[in-house]
């Protein structure tokens, strides 16, 4: 043990700054002098920060519609309640949003589908997918990892590819926006921008499909069976093989976890041709495809439309609790004041002297 | 070594032997020995026959090996993690550890929790093989030293180990006795033997043992081999100066005592070689059944810790069962209907088993409260503490070359808390060095030295000492500043003559002249060899003694003289007396001895001579000097004959010889002539006086616990000022009988009760009042009282229906000294005050005798002085001189106790802020234990992102430099008064932890909920909330620690920015592209730190979180130092004004001081201080408070307490054969 080599030579501590603690040091002292600047500063910088805050947040727009379809709500009820009774629901049950306009929705607009009491950050959940099967990773596409099950293998004991609850939960509503520039003219679809929506890192680090075998998606498919409540099989999520298999943005959104219980995931952007300013003034509907059902577990589907600022979306938190503790920085800096006041008068004399 | 006894210390922490004891004792290490018992039941008489193996192995006494290793090569491993899992934390963690193998529950990888526990089980099974390697060493060396022992009738040498009961071993000249001998024989006349017992009680000077005369006569090897006697004796104990036995040998019983027996660690002196027959063997010695059993010695801040974490696994528990109970619920009301996404697993089939499972769940994820970094984190903050003593230099001794030694690691904070300290007299507050001083010779005082001007000089601007380079025998060593002393005798003064006469002629020393002219003495007692070189030095050389003769070169000339009595010296007589014939034929009684005993048996015609000499006495012992009188008495030939003649008959008498011959010596000693006295000086450590004042104004109360006499003891109390003549009463405690020291007691507190109550005598306390009552009343009381005590009044004092009355007396008397105590009594005394005061105890001595207090009280310090090293290796801290106690206690302790707290207070809240974040969120996932963290950050939070910088602040944290906590010891208070870390305080902690952790997880929640980043994609994924909530963390609680950190080295801020910067090098690392391509199931958060941080919504989330959780404790922290400010704030504070205003400030300093010393100001209470303090006077309380203590008035207190022991019962008793001192 190192005990013994404390002492070297003739058993003299040796003189060092160190082992004599006499380090040069900084030593603060909570001064009035530091601490009741400090509080006005941070009061008046915060109230400052949170004026800048709050703006920003209401001057973007919102626009939102809960299409879950209790019953009696409008005419996604029926889809609701046909979801009900099968899962999967039957395909490509669809209902209606309509809205309209007074004026420009200022762009770049954006297209958010939120769902609420959905539970993505159960831990269960949250460790229910085989990343290294999502990477691409040939061996784990034909041996999905445990913490997939029950979607690890299908009922037959074939690997489910991609495997796992959140593989499995894949929200797969669509929507579609059409526009009616004139009163009583006809609906134009919107482009909906749907390539982007995942990060950047996601999208080209974390996610990869299985090398293709002659040059087919679907041959290195072969041997995997389709997550159950999926209606066709990963290759097959889209046309475009940049955004198919476990590429497939709305695939790769989906995985990305939500932190809280309700959660909202960007379905498109809205930024080509007539509409890169925004949504014009005008009558406008969703068609939406209602296939996920979320009654069951009391959950809620919405259709949000939102712009956005430096700070991302609207976010109304963020200032006020700038300017709330802003404010009570400052009135905290006063009692503060008052009481240092009050206590040197007491000891007046002393510090005179 | 089949007959070893297994032996199990305790598994002590970081107990690290610095340096193998070179001699045999084995007191170092823990030896709680489980003796084995002979077969058939307990011992309960011995029997050991010389010279018959056969015989005495059919008892199974255990052999002279010792062993006090634990482990073997093979047994290590096992043996040693069985240990270590006997420790609650690591069984836990263990088992936490079993719990995440299981699938269903685990909510974090196994390596969050075995990269821990593994580190420490290593680092622990390191030290342990490095101690037990020592032990191993250290046992080797004692059983291989080599005895000669006498086998079938041939001296053989054999191993220590191989030494059985009932063999014969020859010892020679300075030997360890390698085993409880009784002596049989020695190179010495009449069987007689001399030893030193340093090693075992403590005291240096030699002891004389003697065999039996029956076996005296065995002085050959074929004798000694025909010896069969047998003996039986007492079964193996642990007292000292104790034996009782009898041999049989042809057909005689011959009676044993002490007087006969060699004991281990004892070593054979000034005897050429000696025959011992072994009666105890190894762990039956005397000195090993002395060296007690080890506690294993936990400070209350250790206790403190274990009780805070059982609560916290109490509050862990509760937690786990309200999430397990919100899991069920949840389960029950929307997961089992969210099944469609997420069914359960297979093995769960209800909610209400889901909510099991999720309780394991739970406790694991929360465990983090009290994580097992805690316990080695404490441990090395200790290390660092005692490596700091190690360097000290201001404790380092360079006279013996020995720096001050922490050797243990596990106490350092309760060096801070210190209420109590047990110190030992000789060779710890004083040096045991006795030093001639002065001297009255008929009616004149020799010794106080004089400068030019005619003023007694002080100590340091004295003269060069008197040159005695006309004597040729003297001793250089020796120094004297009176000429006038040397003039007196060179002018041939007969009183001075006479007087050095006394000196040279009436003592028991022996000398040794190895070259001509090279004298060394060989005294019993140091005061004794002090007075005989005393005269060597004035002409009067004792040369050599025989016998019946003692030749002393007087002024050069030799001469013998015929010496016909030594009436020697006990406790009774206190004084001892020569009778010799000068060669012209005279016979002369030469008689020294104590003042009281020996003034009353002057010569009425010394009257005049005796009071002047009573007023040189009394001067003397003013300073705290021993005083002796010295007489003489003319004797008559025809006398003397007669005289002689009844005391042969007295010493042949069967029974009361000693009676007899008492008051035949008595008889004769009587009518003396009046020669002086002289004063001798024992010697004070360096700055022990000052040391005790410091600590006395630090709070600390000081015993002194002595196996001295009263006398020699209360000297002592007066010359470091323990005692002082303003004290308004000392009192004695003499009595030899239970109801006399309950007397003496009670009437000691009534006093201190009457005049203590102002008003009238209300009620009486007679009767016997309740314990909380009196102590109530006594720790009001207003006066200044000492309490000395005997050790036989002790010893009733201690039984347990008379305890507490003790120790309320004593408590409330300012200093008390304990005299003429056993080894035994002393732990008593400190196991006393342990038990019912609730406060840490220190106990300080230097001998052998020491060690069982030293191991008793919460703190044992060694002094390594001269006396052996026992002290030291029972001790936890050893250095060489008192006086580095207080550095020890006030900046070491002080330091020591204020980082752990600070520490502690850190530890707790950054865990539970750490920790509750889950509690939080498992409202928001469906109580699924998911944690809020990456499990990366969960392993490395606690070892890596925030271990350095709060180890840096409780390894290098000051508040007031070292010199302040010297000057004001009042800042020594909050330790012993738990003020910095106790319940209240770790409730505070936690509740800032919570607050933290609230603010950690609802501020996020609140901005992620509905929040999208700037490109419109989704921020509130899980992961971006996990690294914003974890990076708010490690900014908060970095911020948090350089708030508490007051004393920011390079270290500190090196650790505390490295803390941050390695932070989020790991997290960009962790989420770099590289290790996810490698184990893309493991680095699941890839790409997250560099989307997530470059997102200004999470700045601004962080930056609202840290200013949030910090700006109300700086308010806090602001307003307490501003309204309520500590002592140590204050000092602090007025550091940083002096610093401003340098020049100004000087002068005025110096205006204060000298105002200063004419108050009164450094006993009042701590209020006031502060005040003092602000208004820049800064006085120095130290100097301030000695300058107090420095002038005493020369009253006449030696007579007060002359008087007040001739009320007491007269001398003590006990210990009869004590040789003379003082």
């Amino acid at each position: 043990m190192a005990w013994s080599a404390t002492s070297p030579g003739a058993n003299q501590p040796d003189n060092t700054a160190f082992t004599q603690q006499r380090l040069p040091a900084w030593q603060p002292l909570l001064s009035a002098g530091i601490v009741l600047p400090l509080f006005f500063c941070v009061g008046l910088a915060f109230i400052g920060l949170g004026l800048g805050l709050y703006y920003t947040s209401n001057g973007i727009k919102e626009l939102e519609y809960d299409y879950t379809g209790d019953p009696g709500t409008g005419n996604c009820s029926v889809c609701a309640a046909a979801g009900e009774r099968v899962a999967p629901p039957p395909a490509n049950c669809t209902c209606q949003w309509c809205f309209s306009l007074s004026e420009l929705f200022q762009g770049p607009v954006f297209l958010y589908y939120e769902l609420s009491n959905f539970y993505q950050n159960n831990r269960r959940y949250v460790v229910s997918r085989d990343d290294a099967q999502l990477s691409g990773l040939a061996s784990a596409l034909r041996h999905p990892t445990n913490e997939c099950a029950p979607y690890q293998r299908s009922p037959a004991g074939v690997p489910i590819a991609p495997c796992g609850a959140i593989a499995n939960s894949l929200f797969n509503d669509s929507f579609k926006l059409l526009h009616q520039r004139l009163p009583g003219g006809a609906y134009v679809e919107v482009p909906l921008d749907r390539t982007g929506i995942a990060w950047w890192t996601d999208y080209h680090v974390k996610f990869h499909n299985p090398e293709p075998i002659n040059g087919s998606l679907k041959l290195a498919f072969y041997g995997t069976a389709k997550p159950p409540n999926w209606p066709r099989p990963a290759y097959d999520l889209s046309p475009d093989p940049n955004n198919t298999g476990f590429v497939n943005q709305d695939f790769v959104v989906w995985m990305r976890t939500a932190a809280l219980p309700t959660f909202r995931k960007l379905y498109a952007r809205i930024r080509h041709g007539n509409y890169s300013a925004g949504l014009p003034r005008g009558a406008y509907c969703v068609n939406i495809t209602y296939n996920y059902p979320v009654l069951a577990f009391d959950g809620h589907k919405r259709l949000i439309f939102s712009s956005i600022s430096w700070m991302g979306g609207k976010n109304p938190f963020l200032g006020v609790a700038y300017l709330t503790f802003g404010s009570l920085c400052i009135v905290t800096g006063f009692v503060m004041l008052v009481v240092y006041i009050r206590h040197q008068d007491e000891n007046g004399e002393d510090e005179d002297e | 070594m089949a007959l070893c006894t297994k032996k199990r210390p305790p598994a002590g922490i970081m107990t690290v032997p610095k340096e193998m004891p070179e001699k045999w004792s084995r007191a170092g290490v823990p030896p709680a020995w489980s003796r084995k018992k002979p077969s058939w039941g307990t011992e309960e008489e011995r029997r050991a026959r010389a010279n018959d193996r056969e015989y005495n192995e059919k008892f199974q006494y255990a052999s002279n090996c010792i062993k006090t290793s634990k482990y073997n090569i093979v047994t290590f491993l096992p043996v040693n993690l069985f240990e270590q899992f006997q420790e609650v934390a690591n069984t836990y963690f263990l088992f936490l550890l079993i719990l995440q193998l299981i699938p269903q529950i685990s909510s974090l990888s196994w390596f969050t929790t075995i990269v821990p526990l593994v580190l420490v089980l290593t680092i622990t099974a390191v030290k342990d093989a490095t101690d037990d390697y020592f032990r191993h060493k250290s046992d080797n060396q004692v059983n291989n030293r080599q005895s000669q022992v006498l086998i079938s009738g041939i001296l053989q040498q054999e191993q220590w180990m191989n030494v059985c009961v009932g063999d014969i071993i020859k010892l020679e000249n300075n030997q360890f006795v390698a085993a409880d001998l009784l002596l049989l024989s020695s190179s010495e006349p009449h069987g007689l033997c001399y030893i030193e017992t340093a090693e075992l009680d403590g005291e240096t000077n030699m002891k004389v043992r003697q065999a039996i005369p029956v076996t005296s006569e065995l002085g050959d090897i074929n004798k000694l081999a025909k010896f069969d006697g047998e003996v039986i004796c007492e079964p193996p104990n642990n007292k000292l100066d104790k034996f009782s036995g009898t041999l049989y040998w042809k057909e005689n019983k011959f009676p044993l005592s002490n007087q006969n027996m060699l004991l281990r660690g004892c070593v054979l002196r000034n005897t050429e070689w000696c025959f011992g027959l072994v009666i105890f063997a190894g762990p039956d010695t005397k000195l090993m059944q002395n060296s007690g059993r080890t506690k294993f010695k936990r400070t209350s801040i250790d206790r403190l810790m274990n009780t805070l974490v059982l609560w916290i696994f109490g509050f862990l528990v509760c937690m786990g069962v309200i999430l397990a109970i919100g899991n069920a619920i949840w389960e029950y009301e929307v997961g089992a209907r969210f099944q469609v996404y997420l069914p359960w697993d297979e093995a769960v089939d209800s909610a209400f088993f889901s909510g099991f499972l999720s309780f394991w769940s739970y406790i694991i994820i929360l465990n983090t409260v009290v994580p097992i970094s805690l316990y080695v984190s404490v441990e090395v903050i200790r290390l660092g503490h005692s490596y700091f003593i190690n360097w000290d230099k201001k404790m380092y001794c360079v006279k013996r070359r020995t720096p001050a030694e922490a050797r243990t690691t596990t106490l350092n904070e309760e060096l801070g808390q210190v209420e109590y300290i047990f110190s030992d007299k000789t060779g710890t507050l004083t040096q045991n060095i006795m030093v001639f001083n002065k001297c009255s010779i008929y009616g004149r005082s020799y010794g106080d030295v004089f400068d030019v001007l005619g003023h007694k000089a002080e100590l340091g601007e004295r003269p060069e000492p008197i040159d005695f380079s006309f004597n040729p025998l003297a001793d250089k060593k020796f120094l004297f500043w009176d000429p006038s002393l040397l003039e007196a005798v060179k002018v041939g003064d007969p009183h001075t003559h006479e007087f050095f006469r006394l000196l040279s002629l009436c003592h028991t020393v022996m000398s040794e002249e190895k070259n001509e002219g090279e004298l060394y003495y060989k005294a019993q007692s140091p005061d004794e060899g002090a007075l005989v070189t005393a005269a060597r030095n004035f002409g009067f050389v004792f040369r050599s003694r025989t016998p019946k003769t003692i030749t002393v070169h007087e002024m050069g000339k030799a001469i013998t003289y015929q010496l016909l009595a030594i009436l020697d010296f006990n406790n009774i007589r206190k004084r001892m007396s020569v009778i010799v014939r000068n060669p012209e034929g005279k016979i002369r009684l030469y008689c020294k001895g104590a003042d009281t005993i020996l003034l009353e048996r002057l010569h009425p015609s010394n009257q005049e001579l005796l009071n002047t000499t009573t007023d040189h006495l009394n001067e003397y012992a003013g300073d705290g000097l021993r005083t002796l009188v010295l007489a003489y008495k003319d004797l008559e030939e025809e006398y003397y004959e007669e005289w002689a003649e009844r005391r042969l008959r007295a010493s042949l008498a069967q029974d009361s010889r000693e009676d007899r011959l008492a008051s035949v010596y008595d008889e004769v000693e009587n009518d003396m002539m009046l020669l002086g006295a002289t004063a001798i000086e024992d010697k004070l450590q360096q700055g022990v006086p000052e040391t005790i004042a410091l600590l006395t104004l630090a709070n600390i109360k000081i015993w002194v616990l002595t196996g001295d006499k009263q006398e020699t003891a209360v000297n002592i109390g007066y010359s470091c000022k323990m005692l002082t003549d303003d004290m308004t009463e000392v009192f004695i405690v003499t009595g030899h009988t239970v109801l006399e020291v309950r007397e003496e007691l009670r009437k000691a507190r009534e006093k201190m009760m009457e005049s203590s109550r102002t008003v009238g005598n209300g009620f009486s306390y007679q009767e016997k009042l309740d314990s909380s009552k009196l102590t109530s009343v006594l720790e009001a009381i207003a006066g200044e009282y000492a309490l000395v005590i005997n050790g036989h009044s002790l010893a009733h004092a201690l039984e347990a229906d008379m305890e507490l009355e003790f120790l309320e007396t004593a408590c409330a008397c300012k200093a008390v000294i304990c005299c003429r105590v056993t080894p035994l009594q002393k732990a008593q005394v400190v196991e006393l005050v342990k038990k019912y005061k609730k406060a840490v105890t220190l106990a300080i001595g230097d001998g052998a005798n020491d060690v069982s207090m030293i191991k008793t009280a919460h703190i044992g310090v060694g002094i390594s002085g001269q006396e052996g090293i026992q002290a030291v290796l029972a001790s936890d801290y050893s250095f060489s001189q008192f006086k580095f106690l207080q550095r020890l206690l006030l900046v070491h302790g002080r330091w020591s106790y204020l980082r752990m707290c600070k520490f502690l207070c850190y530890f707790f809240y950054k865990n539970f802020a750490f920790t509750m974040v889950h509690f939080w969120f498992g409202f928001f996932c469906g109580f699924s234990a998911q944690t809020v963290y990456d499990q990366y950050f969960i392993t490395l939070y606690n070892i890596v992102y925030t271990s350095l910088p709060v180890l840096a602040m409780g390894v290098f944290d000051q508040d007031v430099p070292e010199q302040r906590s010297m000057e004001y010891p009042k800042l020594y208070e909050p330790g012993q008064l738990n003020l910095l870390f106790n319940k209240r305080e770790f409730f505070i902690c936690i509740a800032q932890g919570i607050y933290t952790s609230v603010l950690m997880f609802f501020i996020p929640y609140g901005v992620f909920a509905e929040a999208t980043r700037d490109d419109g994609t989704q921020l509130a994924d899980y992961q971006s909330f996990a690294v914003t909530v974890a990076t708010s963390l490690v900014i908060v609680v970095s911020v948090q620690i350089g708030l508490d950190t007051g004393y920011w080295t390079a270290i500190n801020h090196f650790f505390i920015w490295g803390s941050l910067a390695v932070y989020f090098a790991i997290l960009f690392a962790m989420h770099s592209k590289g290790l996810f391509e490698m184990f893309p199931n493991q680095f699941r958060f890839v790409g997250n730190a560099q989307n997530t941080l470059a997102q200004p919504t999470v700045w601004f989330t962080i930056v609202l979180t840290t200013v949030v959780c910090i700006m109300p404790v700086v308010a806090f922290r602001f307003l307490k130092l501003d309204l309520k400010p500590e002592l140590s704030d204050t000092v602090r504070y007025t550091q940083l004004v002096r610093k401003k205003q340098k020049a100004q400030h000087r002068c005025m300093r110096r205006v204060g001081r000298t105002g200063s010393r004419r108050s009164g100001y450094a006993f009042s209470h701590q209020e006031g201080f502060g005040e003092l303090i602000m208004s820049g006077k800064n006085m120095r309380l130290s100097s301030l408070a000695l300058s107090s203590f420095t002038t005493r008035s020369s009253s006449s207190w030696i007579e007060t307490l002359r008087r007040k022991k001739s009320d007491s019962a007269s001398s003590p008793s006990g210990g009869a054969d004590k040789p003379l001192k003082g």
